[in-house]
């Protein structure tokens, strides 16, 4: 790949071409916040958080810098009034979305917002739509379980016709990419569930320790993905 | 059709079809675009043939099934040929007096002319309809002229010449260059210079390349690509053939909403036909570029028309942007360098060709050129669809062409650009129509639409239409304009509701900027037009609804109350008797009275009150 050069807050940096800018930058060591991105999944540019100033032929435009590919001669700026104007206003918005989202509340705390007294009507709705725990199913885990329903306001990620999932594997991967922990994982020795998808799967029992281990629907879809021995999930992975 | 498999034979058959046709020869043509539907002109259609049939002129005269002539406040349409008598408004009624007076005996019939409602002047003739007169119809004057169904009469006016001149006497660089030199830029809203685009997908990249029309129009009250595509669906045909000659593609889509059936149709007749004719498909008149066109039928989402929504739709994705900072030209369709155009846009090419860059781009303003069609509705005597010049003034557009305000009320402002568009006041009427004046008064050109306001019409309650319009049509992806947009809504019916708060006004401000900054697409980015501007020229009538608790217009409902002055009251009852939930009392001749507990506020009782006496505060 061929570099190129450009400058970031005064400093000329050099970066492979292609790459995008919040990576870039943030590597020569700027601050700039996320709540939609992820390294495991393809870049989104929904939340807005990471948008920054790029200076191009005499031109200067506020970018998402998640989609934002490098190129050559480019001058960007990460910390200026209007950068920090935009992302106050987002945060202010998600803040009257998801009312009582500590990470939410504490993130408008950060930004000088009064968080007790919000100048636009509150909800409490527990997620902010970054989009992770759709794209993380049909990006690395492959199941496409779940996606968006409803637009503009309504959107909402959910399993198809916001029914019950029934493709669910209920691996979590939905549950840890969550930056704001609203999708909760209930687990017993007999039965895993994703509560939004109100997926419940039955659990696999290890042959050596007779402890669960794996929802046994997550094993069939790993054994015929993976191409692994049938037997291969029969022992849980610390017993193998 | 017999296949051409040469440009000498696309033109032997062209001076064929115009030697079959006598121009002297009695023709009638009815106007079958979509309103003209909505009137019954299918059944002056077949009250024509019957009574002509009667008349025993079959075989002398002919009739036409047009595409929209743009004069839909006046339809159903007839146009006598050769002489070009105008009827308008005509009816079942009218039409064996047509054949019989007109048609037989050269008889105008009065009754069916147009009258202008301000001047009075009749008109006899189309070209004397100040409508049309007043109008530069380069790109929809054709639509009168031909069946859309019908390639012959495409070919007879000259149809596919252009093609034909781009691809034998014309390199694609040099189709490319004449296109830019011509000034045209996008008529889809973006008003980004066609030429360069093309250039740049012409230079990207890759053995595969797509051209693809946009045909997703969804503004409110806007129809101009849905009549060209009607009604003359072989002009953007032939403008998608030199595009995709001059870009080197291959494949082309018409991306084309599923609620416009008629425009599905005729794009559908027209591309077999073409295929039939083999202008389309392998090796075209044996010059050996080829170009195939698929239809693809959207399912109505507004912001399919966002360039890279429509191009995740056609892919069978859902239909929801992505930022555009790696461009279509270099990776669209597929991951393939797309060259995108609108519908109206592509109508243009096969002009500039045929006509050259020079004589189209002394048409319009120095950063425009050109016509454009607009769509021209709302409060306005003459609703229809307008092609001028760049750079007319809007007074021209709304009073010469457009008639003025019915009803002898006062224009209050203009809504260009659909409904992210802004709202322009009376003070700035005189102002030229180009794409960098619009953008400077805090509106745009956007696809074109226009809609006339006046006096009665509450600004506050435009804008919270608009918003609410756009809240519905947001994807839901960027936190500014899914958030945003409910935000704006909520604040605009506690202002129209009377809940508004000091401070509102700057709020609504503050997350407009900031929506316009940082929205992810072109419905984020310009969504808070509306309601910016009509802040910026008309801030008096929100302080009114804020802090007065008042609407000047006496539109929102829940700041008025009807009330009946007894001094001009009769007592003759009609109030009382149209009143739908009972709530107005009173003896006969004697002055009545509103029980503002009852009162739904509907406005029934000012509608028929016939001595004016129902006042609204």
């Amino acid at each position: 790949m061929a570099k190129v050069q450009l400058t970031i807050d005064g400093r000329t940096v050099e970066a492979e071409e292609g790459a995008m800018l919040l990576q870039v930058a943030r590597d020569a060591g700027a601050d700039i916040p996320t709540l939609c991105h992820n390294d495991e999944v393809k870049p989104y540019g929904a939340c807005r958080m990471c948008m920054i100033e790029v200076e191009e032929h005499g031109r200067t435009r506020l970018v998402t810098s998640c989609t934002y590919p490098v190129k050559e001669g480019i001058s960007v700026t990460t910390r200026s009034d209007r950068i920090f104007r935009n992302r106050k206003m987002i945060v202010e918005l998600l803040l009257a979305r998801c009312y009582k989202v500590p990470e939410i509340r504490a993130m408008a705390a950060d930004y000088g917002i009064d968080v007790e007294n919000s100048r636009f009507q509150v909800r409490e709705d527990t997620c902010i739509l970054c989009g992770l725990c759709v794209r993380v199913c049909d990006e690395v885990v492959g199941v496409h379980a779940i996606g968006f329903a409803g637009r503009g306001p309504d959107r909402v990620p959910t399993p198809p016709f916001k029914e019950p999932s029934q493709f669910c594997i209920a691996c979590g991967a939905c549950v840890y990419v969550c930056p704001v922990d609203a999708i909760k994982m209930v687990q017993t020795p007999e039965s895993r569930t994703i509560k939004r998808w109100q997926r419940t799967l039955p659990m696999k029992v290890c042959k050596v320790c007779g402890e669960p281990f794996m929802p046994e629907y997550q094993i069939e879809y790993f054994t015929k993905r993976a191409k692994v021995p049938e037997d291969f999930f029969e022992v849980c992975p610390n017993c193998r | 059709m017999r296949r051409v498999n040469s440009q000498q034979e696309l033109e032997a058959l062209r001076e064929e079809i115009r030697k079959a046709r006598d121009p002297n020869q009695a023709l009638v043509t009815i106007c079958t675009g979509t309103g003209c539907h909505a009137y019954g002109c299918m059944n002056i259609v077949s009250a024509f043939k019957r009574e002509i049939e009667k008349a025993g002129l079959s075989g002398k005269v002919g009739i036409r099934t047009t595409g929209c002539h743009g004069f839909c406040e006046r339809g159903p349409l007839v146009v006598i040929y050769p002489k070009r008598i105008f009827y308008q408004r005509v009816q079942m009624d009218d039409v064996a007096e047509i054949v019989n007076e007109t048609l037989k005996n050269d008889k105008i019939i009065d009754r069916l002319l147009y009258t202008h409602p301000m001047t009075e002047e009749v008109a006899i003739f189309e070209p004397d309809v100040p409508f049309y007169g007043l109008q530069k119809r380069i790109i929809f004057g054709n639509n009168g002229l031909i069946d859309p169904t019908s390639l012959e009469d495409y070919l007879s006016i000259g149809g596919y010449a252009a093609f034909a001149k781009a691809l034998f006497s014309m390199k694609p660089e040099e189709v490319v260059e004449e296109v830019k030199k011509s000034g045209l830029r996008g008529r889809g809203g973006g008003g980004f210079p066609t030429g360069r685009k093309w250039e740049s997908c012409r230079n990207a990249k890759g053995d595969k390349k797509y051209v693809i029309c946009n045909a997703d129009e969804g503004d409110p009250g806007a129809y101009m690509d849905r009549s060209l595509l009607e009604g003359n669906p072989h002009s953007v045909l032939e403008g998608m053939l030199i595009g995709a000659y001059a870009i080197g593609s291959d494949e082309g889509y018409i991306y084309v909403r599923n609620e416009y059936p008629l425009a599905v149709k005729h794009a559908e007749i027209a591309i077999a036909a073409l295929k039939e004719a083999g202008l389309l498909g392998d090796n075209i008149l044996g010059s050996g570029f080829s170009f195939d066109i698929h239809i693809n039928r959207g399912g109505g989402a507004f912001v399919c028309g966002e360039s890279t929504a429509l191009v995740a739709s056609i892919e069978g994705r859902v239909g929801e942007p992505r930022s555009k900072y790696i461009h279509l030209s270099e990776s669209g369709l597929w991951g393939k360098p797309t060259n995108l155009n609108n519908v109206e846009t592509w109508a243009n090419v096969p002009v500039i060709i045929d006509k050259g860059a020079d004589w189209y781009s002394q048409i319009g303003t120095e950063g425009s050129k050109g016509t454009k069609i607009f769509s021209l509705v709302g409060k306005v005597n003459n609703t229809g669809l307008v092609e001028v010049p760049m750079g007319i003034t809007l007074r021209e557009i709304i009073f010469d062409i457009g008639g003025g305000v019915p009803g002898g009320k006062k224009f209050k402002a203009v809504q260009t650009g659909g409904p992210s568009g802004g709202c322009i006041p009376e003070s700035l009427i005189d102002m030229p129509v180009d794409f960098d004046k619009l953008k400077e008064v805090g509106s745009m050109m956007g696809s074109g639409g226009m809609i006339v306001m006046d006096e009665t019409t509450c600004m506050v309650d435009v804008a919270k239409y608009f918003v609410d319009f756009l809240k519905g049509e947001s994807c839901g992806k960027c936190t500014p304009c899914r958030e945003g947009l409910l935000r704006m809504s909520q604040i605009l019916a506690d202002i129209t509701e009377g809940r508004g708060r000091e401070g509102d006004i700057e709020l609504l401000e503050e997350l407009g900027v900031v929506m316009k900054d940082a929205s992810l697409c072109g419905l984020g980015q310009t969504a808070p037009n509306p309601v910016l501007s009509t802040i910026k020229y008309f801030r008096d009538e929100y302080e009114a609804h804020i802090k007065e608790k008042r609407c000047p217009a006496g539109v929102c409902k829940a700041l008025i109350t009807y009330e009946i002055d007894p001094d001009k009251c009769t007592g003759c009852g009609a109030c009382k008797r149209n009143c739908p939930v009972d709530c107005i009392s009173g003896e006969k001749k004697e002055p009545h009275t509103i029980d503002q507990s009852k009162c739904i506020k509907c406005g029934t009782c000012k509608d028929v009150c016939k001595f004016d006496a129902v006042t609204v505060k």
